[in-house]
């Protein structure tokens, strides 16, 4: 497979994989040890990459979330999901791109489904917006949350998202208001609401469409409060410090599942979700399909208030002296 | 007592600032001070009497929560609730300054337990829940205490059906408490959203300034929405925008006039008249049209 993407930490498995592309032009016939070389090199880089994958840092973590071959939001609803039904359009403004809303059938399930889009490519990104939603995207998500809530149907939700798009329109249309209105929405659902973090969480645009009775994360995806960048530019007015500030906001799926607000860890491939797509799909699929049916007998009143309680459960303070 | 008899009564009011919140230092004895709109120098006095509102320009100067909720509710009725409610460093946050310390510097520069006072107390002798934030204490910024006190102030309007008033201020979400202040987003909205259903009232005052997670919760979901003059309020902050779509930004951006423009908001209210406007709301809204 051709990598047209290298990230810094995995440098060390690119300069191997390239000398192994070089051996691998060679003349076998005129070197007889030159098969065994390429199959001793092929072990060293899997192990290399095992190694480095099973202690990436928090901003490791974040960078093979936003890594661009990663699978998208289209890429799981088109494996994960038959007879899909695509809507379209806030009904007040516009449609975008960045939000996809839709009905879909997973395994013998029919659900609405949710999720941030980006492109798997250039033209797809423009298109796009890079996943981060205007206003009328929430609009969208939330008019197919209550179409969702009307006709009992489950929401699987899918987030990646660096955040909501920062713009002088998006303010100017309500882009807080929009997210607020998904919130208070999404609470009142009267059906299951499955959420899985499967890149990036950024902040309130990947909330509004990203709380309910489960939440899966996958092993390098991650939800955070404000990305690392713009953390360590406000605590040292340096972006470079990013990886600091990424470990102190612990927003790892593991760190989510310690902190109580993650359920379940989809695992990844060493090398992240985009070596190999079909074993990350099969977790999803099973992940996602046990949490709706472990959710399906719960009268519609109970998942409401069990949704709240388990809010309510989420913070830590102190009371009394 | 009806809105016009208040009219009268609000003359003899006597309003306390025990906090005022601008910078007397370098004028003699904290009497005089300089509008920072106008530039005017105007008699302390003069501007505690005039809740902080220059009476030059009628920009409307911060306040402490405390002076908030003084200047908005009948004298002597307000009773806090949940005041020992505090921040712990659940993350043990420790970039740039650490949490712990911020929290501890912030407690001692206000005397607060934390970013917003909630409890009960009347507005012109109307029974309500109200609540104010208090930017001095780490921005005002929402972490899983302020949270829980604003979750609890929609609850026990819920429980007693008595409407809710909450004087809104906030940098947004608190970082430093990483994912635990982003769930209080939903928290805090799931709880407007129980309050909305119930149909019992809750009014919003959007003040200076208003941004972030919290104004993209339960800050705008409000039944009705006011916002003081010249507030700052919106989702993303002005450098960030500025930053990605690499150009200015228009004038009056994020202001509460604009918003009001684009239909954000129910109206922009002097600080002055906030008081009868909130009260006559309430009773529009708790009347049943009777
Ligand atoms: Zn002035």
């Amino acid at each position: 497979m051709a990598r047209t993407f290298v990230m810094e930490f995995e440098r060390p498995v690119a300069e191997l994989e390239h000398k192994l592309e070089s051996l691998k032009r060679l003349d076998l016939t005129a070197q007889p040890d030159l098969a065994a070389e390429i199959v001793a090199l092929e072990l060293e880089i899997e192990k290399l990459r095992e190694t480095l994958y099973s202690s990436l840092s928090a901003w490791e973590k974040v960078q093979v979330s936003r890594h661009p071959e990663r699978p998208k939001t289209q890429d799981y609803i088109e494996a994960l999901f038959t007879d899909v039904v695509e809507l379209h359009g806030d009904r007040l403004f516009g449609d975008d791109g960045a939000m996809f809303a839709g009905l879909a059938t997973i395994g013998r399930r029919r659900v609405a489904v949710l999720g941030h889009s980006k492109g798997r490519n250039t033209k797809e990104n423009i298109a796009r917006n890079f996943g981060s939603p205007h206003p009328e995207g929430f609009r969208k998500a939330r008019r197919v949350m209550r179409l969702a809530d009307r006709f009992g149907l489950p929401i699987v939700s899918l987030l990646d998202t660096a955040g909501a798009y920062p713009g002088i329109e998006d303010e100017q249309r309500g882009q807080a208001l929009a997210i607020a209105e998904c919130l208070a929405t999404l609470a009142g659902v009267r059906a299951p609401v499955v959420v899985v973090g499967i890149g990036e969480g950024g902040s309130g645009g990947a909330l509004a469409i990203g709380f309910g009775d489960r939440l899966i994360m996958l092993e390098n995806a991650y939800y955070s409060v404000i990305s690392p960048e713009m953390c360590a530019t406000i605590l040292h007015k340096d972006a470079g410090r990013a990886s600091e500030a990424a470990a102190c906001l612990q927003a790892t799926a593991d760190d989510l599942v310690r902190l109580g607000i993650a359920d379940e860890i989809v695992r990844e491939p060493a090398g992240g979700a985009h070596r190999d797509p079909e074993v990350v799909f099969e977790g999803v699929r099973d992940a996602v399909t046990r949490a709706l049916d472990e959710l399906a007998d719960v009268p519609a009143d109970e998942l409401v208030s069990r949704r709240y309680e388990r809010l309510r459960k989420t913070g830590v303070y102190t009371e009394g002296d | 007592m009806p809105i016009s008899d208040w009219f009268k009564a609000r003359e003899a009011k006597r309003y306390v600032t025990p906090n005022g919140p601008v910078d007397t230092s370098d004028l003699p004895d904290g009497v005089w001070i300089k509008c920072e709109e106008c530039r005017r120098t105007v008699y302390q006095g003069d501007m505690e009497s005039n809740l902080q509102v220059c009476p030059g320009c009628g920009a409307h100067g911060d306040l402490t929560a405390a002076d908030r909720i003084a200047y908005l509710v009948d004298e002597g009725s307000f009773v806090e609730t949940d005041g020992s409610l505090g921040s712990v460093d659940p993350l043990s946050f420790t970039s740039g300054k650490p949490y712990a310390g911020a929290l501890e510097a912030a407690r001692e520069n206000t005397g607060m337990r934390e970013a917003v006072l909630t409890g009960r107390a009347t507005i012109l002798e109307r029974p309500v829940v109200v609540g104010a934030m208090d930017f001095r204490f780490i921005g005002a910024s929402m972490g899983s205490a302020v949270g829980e006190r604003i979750t609890r102030a929609f609850e026990l309007a819920l429980t007693e059906r008595t409407p809710l008033v909450l004087a809104v201020a906030s940098g947004g979400a608190r970082m430093q408490e990483g994912m635990l202040s982003l769930m209080q987003m939903a928290k805090t909205a799931s709880a407007a959203a129980r309050l909305s259903e119930a149909h019992v009232p809750y009014i919003a005052l959007l003040t200076n300034p208003t941004m972030g997670g919290v104004t993209a919760s339960f800050a705008t979901l409000a039944d009705v929405i006011y916002a003081e003059p010249h507030a700052r309020i919106g989702f993303a902050g002005p450098r960030l925008v500025e930053q990605t779509i690499r150009t200015g930004l228009p004038k009056g951006f994020q202001s509460a006039e604009s918003l009001l423009a684009h239909g954000m908001v129910d109206a922009v209210v002097d600080r002055r008249e906030l008081t009868e406007r909130v009260a006559l709301t309430l009773d529009y809204l708790g009347s049943g049209g009777e």
